[in-house]
């Protein structure tokens, strides 16, 4: 029989620390993740060198946590695997370098992984993935469709050109006055309005799997703007309604134009609006009729977590992929060269 | 001292960005202020091509922020998120580091600012056009404005 493989993740490329073991590529074993979520809420935002303090407070904690968890000593570990970027630099060294430091006193290989392959990868927690595929990415800080043709090999079909989905949330969410993060109460306030108003969609050049959310956010701004100086109030649940209809009807087109356009046999759903149950819903529905494979991974592995960079750093380790002592926080990492 | 541009566009806001961006040198801080949707990551866009950065520019809200490589380096920020932190974020480094720094939001960091740099407040005129307020401290950039604007 073989021996299972145990792979380590860490991530700390923003508000989370969080440690996870998983065994062949696809079982949780341990998976921990201290949400720093309640110490940012005052400040309106992740603050970068609160999140670097707070991770290293942290780090030692979730690390014993996972290790209790999974019920595992060190000699059971096959590879550490760590998010490389992108993120915040002074969060991701912390991960990073507690990475390293296990690796080098234990002598267990080191493996680098990109946070977006991360994202994608969650769903392998969930089911198997065939290939080619493709993946819808949509967080705080991303927009993307990557095109997956084998394991390890990424190509971004289209990324956004300002502000990421999740950023575009915050933002309206900052103008009806929401609490932080904006996200969930858009999309609460959504399910109970209606589409009334007439938003912009960002379709871009014909053929374009790109996004904008930036006119929309405009858009969002200046219809507040003129009906307050009009004296008419805001129906904030019917904006709400508008604006996430809006959101999704171009990240859903998208998508499913993509899916025909490179003949792919499944797709993923990735990235903390993953959560949103608006896009849920419409990504069910549209692919309910086409011969695709839709996943869309539970919440626990949408938002940042370090199931996912164990989940991505198994197929890279078993690629060969191994990083050095030398390895270094990159904040601005590319998808497409990393791997 | 302060010099102002009509920009009837975001093309031509982004052609005034690209003009500026030909007069910068290393260690050059811009901070742009501006309401949301005011066009600051349109400006930012246009700097960057000015520095034949070709990867897209886009928002660093989120990740406070972004380093690109141009002709020389450019490193967009977002203070936004940072309103109320007293915390020291080592901004320094990258004010007299190598490359052009451009600040979005940077009153909310204002004593962390460097006393030498370009204020461009980004306002709505009419309808889609922006005014373009330049404030220069310091006598490199009165230079720097009274070129531009010739």
């Amino acid at each position: 029989m073989e021996k299972d493989l145990y792979i380590m993740g860490i991530e700390t490329s923003c508000d989370e620390t969080a440690v996870a073991i998983i065994k062949n590529g696809n079982e949780i074993v341990a998976n921990v993740v201290a949400s720093q979520i309640e110490s940012h809420k005052r400040f309106g935002g992740v603050v970068p060198e609160i999140a670097s303090r707070h991770h290293v407070e942290q780090m030692t904690i979730v690390f014993e946590e996972a290790m209790n968890q999974a019920n595992l000593t060190f000699v059971d570990l096959d590879a550490i695997a760590v998010t490389e970027g992108p993120g915040l630099v002074g969060a991701l060294l912390i991960g990073v370098n507690a990475a390293k430091a296990i690796s080098f006193a234990h002598q267990i290989p080191l493996v680098a992984v990109h946070h977006i392959a991360g994202h994608i990868y969650a769903n392998r927690l969930v089911k198997e993935m065939s290939f080619p595929l493709l993946s819808l990415v949509v967080s705080g800080g991303h927009t993307e469709i990557v095109f997956m043709k084998e394991h390890g090999h990424f190509q971004v079909i289209g990324e956004t050109r300002d502000d990421a989905a999740g950023e575009a949330y915050d933002k309206v969410a900052r103008t009806l006055n929401l609490p932080y993060p904006g996200g969930p109460h858009i999309d609460r306030l959504a399910q109970e309005g209606k589409p009334t108003i007439d938003l912009p969609r960002a379709w871009l050049e014909e053929g374009s799997y790109d996004f904008s959310f930036s006119g929309l956010k405009s858009s969002v701004i200046n219809t507040v703007h003129n009906l307050t100086q009009r004296g008419e109030t805001v129906a904030p649940e019917n904006l709400a309604a508008s604006f996430q209809q809006s959101v999704i009807d171009v990240l859903v087109t998208k998508t499913v134009r993509a899916t025909k356009e490179f003949q792919v046999k499944q797709v993923l759903l990735a990235g903390g609006v993953a959560a949103n149950r608006g896009l849920r819903k419409a990504l069910e529905e549209a692919f309910y009729e086409l011969p695709v494979d839709l996943v869309i991974p539970p919440l626990s592995l949408c938002t940042d977590n370090a199931a996912m960079i164990a989940a991505a750093g198994t197929v890279l380790f078993e690629k060969g992929q191994r990083a050095g002592m030398d390895l270094n926080a990159n904040p601005g990492l590319d998808l497409e060269i990393h791997n | 001292m302060e010099f102002q541009y009509i920009s009837n566009n975001a093309d031509q806001t982004k052609a005034f960005a690209k003009k500026l961006a030909s007069y910068l040198q290393p260690g050059d801080v811009i901070a742009l202020e501006g309401d949301l949707g005011a066009g600051k990551t349109t400006f930012t866009k246009g700097l960057a091509e000015g520095l034949e950065i070709t990867k897209n520019v886009n928002s660093p809200t989120f990740t406070i922020i972004k380093e690109y490589k141009g002709t020389m380096p450019l490193f967009h920020m977002d203070v936004y998120r940072l309103e109320n932190s007293d915390e020291d974020l080592g901004f320094e480094e990258y004010f007299e580091g190598l490359g052009v720094t451009v600040v979005e939001w940077a009153h909310l960091i204002k004593d962390q600012l460097p006393p030498e740099l370009l204020t461009i407040y980004l306002t709505h005129s009419n309808e889609g056009a922006r005014n373009i307020k330049l404030v220069p401290a310091g006598k490199r950039y009165e230079e720097l404005c009274k070129e531009i604007m010739q």
